[in-house]
């Protein structure tokens, strides 16, 4: 019976997934994006650090064909380094730090989530006074202290943020496992004996796996956006790498004259984020139970 | 017969577009209600009954379609008015109550605030003589403490005072009709008959017309003076009570009324009726009689176009002759 | 109403000193604070000097409870820059930043709220369709550089209004603009998502049944219950926009304390950073506190919890 009804669920999901363009837009965009970071050296025409005193502040040719340099597509910055390369390997930075971080709060978020659901009573109370505590802490701030105190590397970032930005997967993971154990293959389970940590794994984590998906989309799109602020204040990633907040932060003060300079990178970080939401939301639409 | 109606529905339809296609909720309904009169609308969930006493307030779903030759109440037309129109009648000359008294009452509001409103905005009086009014009603419907309710919230009161309240609510501007959409369906079987009771004695003391949909044969034999029997979107039979009840003539309401146990005459032990197979699919319409997979004197011509009949004022909708008892 | 007010109010007092301890430890577990204050070219003899010099050498236990003992009057320490105290440097530099989250805010919900509700009566049109759109694409962009482009727009290209400072009301309007921008979107499927939940239900319908005009029916019966959990989510996203105020501050050279916060951060001030931390914490508790007390009480149903 049940292979007999999965033929057609299984249609209209795949239904829900070609009628759904946001889905699909988004899943290439993000692929091309992914491909292009990883074969950085092979799509960049240029060395992202190689200053090349002589063609500085080219601007590309959308912006001035007069003054535009067919050798560099995107122009060049102020310390002659190709602006296609930069925001190329600025896409390496972005990923790695969105990714890892999401990997750390993920771990921790949904450690903290799952038990508190599943066990409710002290952990629960624990866990919820957790979740309080680090949302009033302001994220921004706190971050800034500690690279200030740390030192700005990726390593350091990843850690802070990955610290800070748990507290979703916490809360959603939570409710998930709560409505989970109320159901009643999951009692079923308990009632034969199954251990605790063989319902928390064949049970429960299969099933949490698509919220899980669309937090930890969310959550990698808020990591990159915070990386891109810290690094524009100058309390994130280090140059010369060319974090695509740092660039925007080198742009600022060519903003008058070049303000193309600080619009490029800026595009790069909304189109990244628009394509990490709009996948997570896309999924969720995809997986989420007919009628809501 | 039917110019002198309060309210005159002929050949109303009401379609709404769902994945499929259009779902033929409402197929040809045609009724009518006269001054000081209770008509009880009976039929199966799904049936329509419901909807077309929405379709009569203007108070569908935006999504659904409603189309009819005629719809008039006082001799205006219904179909043409305005909105503007149709919220100077809604709530003063014709008003109506739900399934749901749990959730029909606003949880932000007090009862009070919310008793008032229908006085004030159709410009019966100021706030004092509104909450006079309410009061009077409240007490009028059986509530007790009525001056010390008006400052509760929905949220304290038990699903049948909340019931009271709306009829109370309805009753606010002396409806000339009021519509009754399965009111007790909700309640405890206690109250049920309680709040029927209540409704019917009202219906004589306002001398308001009352449209009562219910799936509750039982119901109708008591308040009703008379009844239409709708099965899948249509009218299948309509007349007084006596005559319905005394001589139905469409299976249909031979088999709704084989499924009640009567006092004193079903003889106990004896199975009680029941009526074999499920209504058809409303969506993309039907042709011919929408009961005669279930029916068993159906024929072939069932599944062409079925003639009203009618003897009198009871009418039916079906080819047999005579249905064999 | 008084038990549930108490019982939160003693979270929030827990969740207080929680938050006083870890805006405390935050720089002194980050790595060597002293050795940051030196700077990279001390000697080891400098950094020994400057750890007995803070107390940094003292336990942290210890640190931290005078720290809070004093805080608790009020007395928050010295800047290592400013001549002003910390709690004189915050006071003053506090109502920039109020000002500044209080004029985001009502534009956050000018922008929200309506949008909301027109989305919600125009469901599944191309109305609804851009408002989610305009969401999702306002909250993809990084915040500095919205805030950018709107100096670069308004200001250095228009001309219209001054891009740095906040001597003038009309400096303020840029950046709270920018941070209102921010808030908006989350605001704004609230608002949609409850009116869209409010709208089918049956009360709206008795409404409609009683003959109520259209707006009275929109705003009285229907936004009056969609609006209760914008309410308690707009004094959180005050909340997220004191901590917001850093980066749109720095961007707009406005001296509030978010400002006041990159500039410690960047000088290892640490007194203020400190002090800073610990007071945006506590408003955020306050307001999370202040949410539910107007949750409770614009929903007579929680009220009695």
């Amino acid at each position: 019976m049940a292979a007999t009804a999965a033929g057609p669920k299984v249609g209209k999901r795949r239904g829900r997934v070609l009628g759904n363009p946001g889905l699909i837009v988004s899943a290439v965009v993000l692929g091309a994006i992914v491909i292009m970071a990883v074969f950085a050296p092979l799509f960049a025409p240029y060395d992202p650090y190689a200053q090349i005193l002589d063609d500085r502040l080219i601007p590309p040719a959308f912006i001035d064909a007069e003054l535009a340099d067919p050798r560099y597509l995107l122009g060049t910055d102020n310390l002659g380094r190709d602006y296609l390369s930069r925001l190329i390997y600025g896409a390496r930075i972005s990923l790695l730090i969105g990714f890892l971080t999401m990997l750390v709060s993920g771990v921790i978020g949904t450690a903290m989530g799952v038990a508190a659901g599943y066990f409710g009573g002290r952990v629960d109370t624990v866990v919820s006074f957790l979740v309080t505590t680090r949302l009033s802490l302001p994220v921004v701030m706190v971050a800034l202290a500690v690279v200030a105190i740390a030192g700005g590397s990726l390593q350091v970032v990843v850690l802070v943020l990955g610290l800070l930005l748990w507290d979703r997967f916490a809360v959603v993971m939570r409710s998930a496992t709560m409505q989970l154990r109320s159901l009643d293959y999951v009692a079923a389970a308990r009632a034969i004996g199954a251990s605790t940590p063989r319902v928390l794994l064949s049970e429960i984590l299969p099933n949490l796996v698509s919220p899980l998906v669309v937090v930890a989309s969310y959550e990698m799109a808020q990591a990159i956006l915070l990386e891109a602020a810290l690094s524009f204040l100058g309390l994130g990633v280090q140059p010369p790498l060319p974090s695509w907040g740092l660039m925007v932060a080198e742009a600022k003060e060519f903003m008058l004259f070049e303000p193309w300079m600080i619009l490029l990178p800026g595009l790069a970080i909304c189109i990244l984020v628009l394509a990490i939401n709009l996948l997570g939301d896309g999924i969720r639409d995809a997986t989420a139970p007919e009628g809501r | 017969m039917a110019g002198d109606a309060l309210l005159d529905i002929r050949h109303l339809a009401v379609r709404i577009p769902v994945a499929d296609g259009p779902l033929h909720a409402v197929r040809d309904v045609s009724l009518n209600i006269h001054r000081g009169e209770t008509l009880c609308v009976v039929g199966e969930s799904g049936c329509g009954k419901s909807l077309t006493s929405l379709a009569t307030m203007g108070l569908l779903p935006p999504t659904a379609v409603r189309t009819a030759e005629r719809l008039a109440f006082e001799g205006e037309d219904l179909l043409r008015a305005k909105p503007a129109r149709m919220r100077a009648l809604r709530g003063d000359r014709m008003a109506m109550i739900f399934q749901e008294p749990m959730t029909s009452l606003n949880p932000a509001w007090t009862i009070g605030e919310q008793l008032m409103e229908p006085f004030l905005y159709h410009g019966k009086g100021n706030r004092r003589a509104a909450e006079a009014r309410a009061v009077e009603l409240l007490e009028r419907v059986g509530i007790a403490a009525a001056g010390s309710r008006l400052a509760q919230y929905p949220h304290e009161l038990s699903g049948g005072l909340r019931q009271r309240v709306m009829i109370a609510m309805a009753l606010m501007c002396g409806p000339d009709l009021l519509l009754a959409d399965e009111p007790t369906t909700a309640l405890d079987v206690t109250i049920q008959a309680e709040i029927l009771r209540l409704l019917a004695d009202l219906q004589r003391e306002f001398g308001m017309a009352l449209l009562l949909v219910t799936h509750d044969l039982g119901i109708v034999a008591s308040v009703a003076d008379r009844v239409a029997v709708m099965y899948a979107g249509e009218v299948v039979e309509e007349g007084t009570t006596e005559a319905v009840f005394a001589a139905p003539r469409h299976p249909y309401t031979r088999g709704l009324l084989s499924c009640i146990p009567i006092p004193g005459e079903t003889p106990r032990g004896q199975p009680l009726g029941t009526i074999p197979g499920t209504v058809p699919s409303l969506v993309g319409g039907i042709e011919g009689c929408a009961f005669r997979d279930r029916c068993a004197f159906a024929r072939e011509d069932c599944a062409r176009t079925v003639p009203v009949k009618d003897d009198g004022p009871h009418r039916w909708r079906c080819v047999l002759e005579d249905v064999p008892a | 109403m008084l038990r549930f007010g108490l019982k939160r109010l003693a979270l929030a007092i827990v969740v207080g000193v929680a938050v006083s301890a870890i805006a405390f430890m935050l720089l002194r577990v980050s790595g060597d604070l002293a050795a940051a204050l030196a700077g990279e070219d001390a000697s080891a003899a400098d950094v020994e000097r400057i750890r007995r010099e803070f107390g940094l050498d003292r336990p942290l236990v210890v640190q931290y409870l005078e720290w809070l003992f004093k805080a608790l009057q009020a007395d928050l320490g010295r800047s290592l820059f400013y001549p002003e105290s910390v709690s004189v440097l915050i006071l003053t530099r506090l109502p920039n930043t109020l000002t500044l989250a209080g004029l985001g805010l009502v534009i956050a919900l000018g922008i929200s709220i309506p949008l909301g509700v027109l989305a919600a009566l125009k469901r599944n049109t191309w109305v609804d369709r851009s408002a989610l759109g305009l969401a999702v694409l306002g909250q993809a962009m990084p915040n500095f550089w919205f805030g950018l482009l709107m100096i670069f727009l308004f200001g250095l290209t228009l001309g219209w209004l001054p891009v740095s400072g906040s001597d003038t009301l009309r400096h303020f309007v840029l950046p709270a603009v920018t941070l209102g921008w921010f808030a908006a979107p989350v605001l704004m499927r609230l608002t949609r998502g409850g009116m869209v939940e409010v709208l089918q239900s049956d009360y709206i319908r008795t409404a409609h049944a009683k003959g109520l005009p259209v707006r009275v029916v929109l705003f009285k019966h229907a936004l009056r219950n969609a609006i209760v959990p914008v309410v308690a989510l707009s004094s959180v996203q005050f909340g997220n926009m004191l901590s917001g105020s850093v980066v749109i501050e720095t961007v707009f050279a406005l001296q509030g304390i978010g400002y006041l916060a990159w500039e410690a951060i960047s000088r290892r001030d640490f007194p203020v950073v400190q002090g800073i931390l610990l007071m945006v914490a506590l408003f955020y508790v306050v307001l999370t506190l202040l949410a539910d007390l107007a949750n409770a009480w614009l929903d007579p149903r929680i009220r009695r919890g």
